[in-house]
C-alpha cells in the first residue's frame, strides 16, 4: 500500500469525445460520466485508494466489449476492466483519464455440460453462483476465494484467485479449460480448448493472473469436479506456533494432502471466538484446522492418521468434527477471521505473502518484532498447507501516522517474505498496492521481460496501466528512496 | 555450474548477434517430436543435478539436464512422485526436455499437467539473459506467469536452466481393474465415473479393454474396486509405465502416430486405423496413414487439436495450425523472448 495515486482533473472535452464514441454502439444509459454515476466505481476492495474514472462503460455482450476496446485503442484511452470490485490490491482502481470497463452485466451461465464436467460462463458470473448452478448434478467449481459469494469469475481469472482448498485442488489456472479474450485492438482470440491442452504457447496460463494488463476475458469455460462424498475436519491447538508449523510438515511428510489446512494465531482466535463461537480454545498460541475429503472410507482412514499426527506433534487439544454442523462451525471461525479482526480496530490492512512453510516460526517472530517497532497490533491467519500468510495489521486510518506505519509495516513483512524465499503475493495480486515491492522481488532483467510481454499484447500500454508491473524508472526512484528511510520524501508528487 | 551458464549465455549472445540459429539438445529422447531444427547444436545435458529437494515442502528443484529417471528414483525414496507422470521415451529424458515439451502421462486427467506442477524456473532468453520466474512456493501471483508460458514452448522462447516442481505423495494403495467394453461404452463410462468422487487416477481403452487405475487410501481403493468391478490386473505397474513411455504394443511399428486432444465426451472418431484412449476420453491416439486434413477436421469437431506425434509424411505440419489472430500474437510473444529468432526456430511452427 505504498503507491501514491495521482488525482487528475477530468478533461471534459476528452470525456465528451469518448462518451459519444461509445454511445454510437451502446445505449446511453450504459455509458456513465456524471460524477454521482461514476463515483461508485472509484475503488475496489482496497478502499484506501480512490480515483473517480473519466467514463464508466457497462457493455451487455462481447461485441460491445470489443467495440469499446477498439474505440479506446483508436483514441488512445486507457482501459481498466472490473469484475465485482472485490479485489484487495487495487487492480481495478480506475484512471482519471480512462474508461472503467465493468463486466458486471455479462452474468449469464451460457452452458453446462454435466457429462464433460464443464460450464461456459460469462465473466460477471459470481464464483459461488457456478457451484450453486451445478450442485444438483453433484458437481462444483473448486477454487473458493473468501469473497466467493460476491467475486466474479472474470476477476478470478485476472487475479488467478485461490482459496482454502488450493493445495489439493489448485488455483484458478488449474481449473479453467478455455477463455475467450478481447485484445486491446478489439479482436477475439480463444485460448485453451475443449480438451486438456491446446496447440501453441500456453497463453491461457500467461493470461491467468495478468491483472487485466494483457486482454479482457469475455467468456470462461471452467472445469467442474465431483462433489466429495463427505468431509471432516480436525481442530488442533498448540501452545507454540513453531510446533503447529511442524505439525503441518508432519502431515505432509506422512503423504497426506489435506483438502484444507489453515492456521490462526492467538490474536486471530481471540478476535474470532467471541464473535462466532466456533469452539476455538483461545488460550492456545495457535490452532490448526486440517480437513480431509473424499469417499467415506478415504476420509475415515485419513482423519484417524491426521488425529494421531497432531497428538504426536504436541497438540494439547485435538478435536474431530462429529457432524456436518460442527465441521461448518469450525470453518465459520476461519472464514469470519477478517470481519472479526475488523471489529477490534477501525481499520485493518490485509497482507498476502507466501513463504516456504518451514520458515513460518521465524517469520511470525519477525512480525512480532515489527509490532513493537511500528506500535501496531497484527493478527495472523495462514493457509498453512501452501504457505500463504495473511497478516492483518490493525490501525486507524483517521490517524495519518498510523496509516503510514501500517504501510511501512506491510512493506517490511513483504520484504521478509522475499528474504526467506517467498513472494509478495500469493493470491491477491500486485495491483497498485504492492507495485513498489515488485522492485524488491524482481531484478531489472525480469521486469524488462514483463514489459516486453506486455508490449506484445498491448503496444500502446492502454490496458490497466500503472498496475502489476512497475516501470524501471519507478523502481530506480523507489530504490533510492528505500535506501533513505523506507519513506517517500515527497508523497504529494505523482509517481508513475 | 555458473561457468557453464556463462558459456551458454555467451554462445546465445554471439548467435543472436550473428542471427545464427541454435538447436537445443537434451538427451534426445524426444528428437522425433516436432520439426527438425536447422542450426548449430546447443548441448545442455551437462547442466545437471538436483539443487534442493524438501519432501515436507512438496518442492523439488533441479537443473535442466538432470535425467527424469534420477528425479523419479530420488523422489520415490521419499515416498513422493511427479504428479503428472511424465513420459521417459526410450528410457531417457531430462527435466528440461520434459518441461520444454510439456508432455504429461496417464495421471494427467486426475492430477494435472506438466505446466500445472511448474512452480518456477530459470532460463536464458534469446539474448542470453539469465532470468528467474516464479519460485519454490505453491502460490505466487507476482508478475506474469512466465514459467508456465515456457512450459511446452519447445525451446523456442528460452533455454531452461532450472525448474522447481510441486511434488505429490505416492498413494498408499493402487489397483488396476480391467473390463471388456466397446469404445463407445468405454467413453460413456469414463466420463460418468469422472463425475463421481471415485479415486480414479488413470484410464485407458485399448483393444476392447478398459483399464482403470484406482489409488488412495487402502480402504477407499478396495471399496471402489468392489463397486466398479472387473478383473484385477497383476502387471499394473508395467502396464501404466509402458503406456506412459509408449512401449505398449499399440505404439509399435511405423504407422504414423497422431495425438488428438479433445473434449472428453467426443464420440468415437470416424477415422481409419487403430485408436487408443487415455485421460478419460480427452486424449486419443491414432495409428493411421491418413491425410492431415481429415485428422484436423476430426480434432476441430471435438473442440481440440491434433499433433502428428511421430512419423508421417515429410512436410506435414506437426502441430495444429493456429488462427491468424492467435499466430500474430504468438509471433509477438516469440519476439519478446527471442528477438533475433535464433532459439529452435521452426521446431513448433515455421513462424516461430
Amino acid at each position: 500500500m505504498n503507491a501514491p495515486v495521482q488525482k487528475m482533473p477530468v478533461d471534459l472535452e476528452r470525456q465528451r469525445a469518448v462518451c459519444s464514441a461509445l454511445r454510437a454502439f451502446m445505449p446511453a444509459q450504459n455509458v456513465l460520466f456524471e460524477r454521482e454515476d461514476v463515483t461508485p466505481y472509484e475503488c475496489d476492495g482496497l478502499s484506501a485508494y480512490r480515483q473517480v474514472p473519466m467514463v464508466v462503460a457497462l457493455p451487455e455482450n462481447e461485441e460491445q466489449v470489443c467495440a469499446i476496446l477498439e474505440a479506446c485503442h483508436q483514441m488512445r484511452v486507457p482501459v481498466t476492466a472490473r469484475g465485482a470490485g472485490t479485489g484487495l490490491s487495487g487492480g481495478a482502481l480506475p484512471l482519471g483519464n480512462g474508461v472503467l470497463l465493468s463486466l458486471a452485466k455479462l452474468m449469464k451461465i451460457v452452458a453446462i455440460d454435466p457429462l464433460a464436467r464443464c460450464a461456459r460462463v460469462q465473466p460477471g458470473v459470481r464464483n459461488a453462483a457456478i457451484s450453486e448452478a451445478v450442485a444438483a448434478l453433484g458437481l462444483y467449481y473448486a477454487p473458493d476465494p473468501s469473497s466467493q459469494i460476491a467475486c466474479s469469475i472474470g476477476g478470478n481469472v485476472a487475479e488467478n484467485s485461490g482459496g482454502v482448498h488450493c493445495l489439493k485442488y489448485g488455483l484458478t489456472v488449474h481449473n479453467i479449460l478455455k477463455i475467450r479474450v478481447a485484445t486491446i485492438e478489439g479482436e477475439i482470440i480463444e485460448l485453451g480448448g475443449g480438451g486438456l491442452d491446446a496447440a501453441g504457447y500456453d497463453l491461457l496460463a500467461l493470461m491467468t493472473g495478468s491483472e487485466g494488463l494483457l486482454g479482457v476475458v469475455t467468456e470462461i469455460t471452467v472445469k467442474l469436479l465431483p462433489r466429495p462424498e463427505c468431509a471432516q475436519v480436525v481442530l488442533a491447538a498448540f501452545d507454540d506456533v513453531g510446533r503447529a508449523g511442524q505439525a503441518v510438515a508432519n502431515v505432509i511428510a506422512a503423504g497426506i494432502i489435506p483438502a484444507g489446512m489453515e492456521m490462526m494465531d492467538q490474536p486471530a482466535t481471540m478476535a474470532v471466538e467471541p464473535f462466532v463461537k466456533a469452539g476455538y480454545p483461545t488460550d492456545a498460541a495457535g490452532i490448526l484446522l486440517c480437513e480431509s475429503d473424499g469417499t467415506r472410507e478415504e476420509v475415515t482412514e485419513e482423519i484417524a492418521r491426521i488425529e494421531k499426527i497432531m497428538s504426536d506433534s504436541g497438540a494439547h487439544l485435538v478435536r474431530v468434527s462429529q457432524d456436518e454442523a460442527e465441521r461448518l462451525r469450525f470453518w465459520a471461525g476461519r472464514k469470519a477471521a477478517f470481519p472479526a479482526v475488523g471489529r477490534l480496530s477501525p481499520d485493518y490492512y490485509c497482507m498476502d505473502g507466501t513463504i516456504p512453510r518451514k520458515r513460518l516460526a521465524e517469520v511470525l517472530r519477525g512480525i512480532t518484532e515489527m509490532e513493537k517497532k511500528y506500535e501496531l497490533r497484527c493478527a495472523n491467519v495462514f493457509h498453512a498447507g501452501d504457505g500463504n500468510l495473511h497478516p492483518l495489521i490493525l490501525y486507524d486510518a483517521n490517524d495519518a501516522s498510523q496509516l503510514q506505519r501500517a504501510e511501512d509495516f506491510g512493506a517490511e513483512i513483504l520484504k521478509l517474505c522475499i528474504d526467506v524465499g517467498g513472494t509478495i503475493t500469493g493470491e491477491h495480486g500486485v495491483g497498485v498496492e504492492k507495485i513498489d515491492s515488485m522492485c524488491v522481488q524482481f531484478r531489472t532483467a525480469e521486469l524488462e521481460t514483463f514489459h516486453a510481454l506486455k508490449h506484445a499484447f498491448d503496444e500502446h500500454g492502454l490496458l490497466n496501466p500503472g498496475k502489476a508491473v512497475p516501470t524501471l524508472q519507478r523502481c530506480a526512484e523507489f530504490g533510492r528512496m528505500h535506501v533513505h528511510a523506507g519513506q517517500e520524501k515527497f508523497p504529494e508528487l505523482p509517481r508513475f | 555450474m555458473q561457468d557453464f551458464i556463462q558459456q551458454l549465455s555467451d554462445t546465445i549472445r554471439a548467435a543472436a548477434d550473428a542471427r545464427r540459429a541454435l538447436a537445443i539438445h537434451g538427451s534426445g529422447s524426444k528428437a522425433f517430436y516436432g520439426h527438425a531444427v536447422k542450426g548449430e547444436a546447443l548441448v545442455v545435458t551437462g547442466h545437471r543435478g538436483i539443487i534442493s529437494y524438501e519432501p515436507t515442502e512438496l518442492v523439488i528443484t533441479a537443473r535442466a539436464g538432470t535425467p527424469l529417471a534420477e528425479i523419479e528414483s530420488v523422489m520415490r525414496e521419499q515416498g513422493q512422485m511427479l504428479g503428472f507422470e511424465p513420459p521417459q521415451f526410450a528410457g531417457g529424458g531430462t527435466l528440461g526436455g520434459c518441461i520444454a515439451a510439456g508432455l504429461s502421462g496417464p495421471r494427467r486427467a486426475a492430477a494435472g499437467s506438466a505446466r500445472d506442477f511448474v512452480l518456477g524456473l530459470r532460463l536464458l532468453d534469446g539474448r542470453g539473459t539469465d532470468l528467474v520466474f516464479g519460485g519454490q512456493v505453491m502460490k505466487n501471483v507476482a508478475g506474469y506467469d512466465v514459467s508456465r508460458l515456457i512450459t511446452g514452448s519447445l525451446g523456442t522462447l528460452g533455454v531452461i536452466l532450472e525448474v522447481s516442481l510441486k511434488a505429490l505423495p505416492l498413494p498408499p494403495a493402487e489397483l488396476t481393474l480391467v473390463q471388456e467394453h466397446s469404445q463407445a461404452d468405454a467413453l460413456h463410462l469414463m466420463n460418468t465415473w469422472a463425475g463421481k468422487p471415485w479415486p480414479i487416477t488413470a484410464t485407458c481403452h485399448a483393444g476392447g479393454r478398459l483399464y482403470l487405475r484406482l489409488a488412495g487410501a487402502r480402504a477407499a481403493v478396495k471399496a471402489a474396486a468392489a463397486t466398479l468391478g472387473g478383473e484385477t490386473l497383476n502387471t499394473a505397474e508395467t502396464f501404466w509405465r509402458d503406456l506412459r513411455d509408449q512401449r505398449h504394443a499399440f505404439f509399435a511399428g511405423d504407422a504414423p502416430l497422431w495425438r488428438l486432444s479433445l473434449r472428453s465426451t467426443t464420440p468415437e472418431l470416424e477415422l481409419p486405423g487403430a485408436q487408443l484412449i487415455e485421460w478419460g476420453g480427452a486424449l486419443r491416439w491414432l495409428r493411421a496413414d491418413v491425410d492431415a486434413m481429415s485428422v484436423r477436421k476430426a480434432a476441430r469437431g471435438g473442440e481440440g487439436h491434433a499433433t502428428l506425434f511421430r512419423g508421417g509424411k515429410p512436410g506435414t505440419a506437426v502441430f495444429h495450425p493456429l488462427p491468424a489472430a492467435l499466430m500474430k500474437l504468438h509471433r509477438r510473444v516469440k519476439l519478446a523472448m527471442d528477438p533475433a529468432g535464433i532459439l529452435n526456430p521452426g521446431r513448433m511452427y515455421p513462424e516461430l
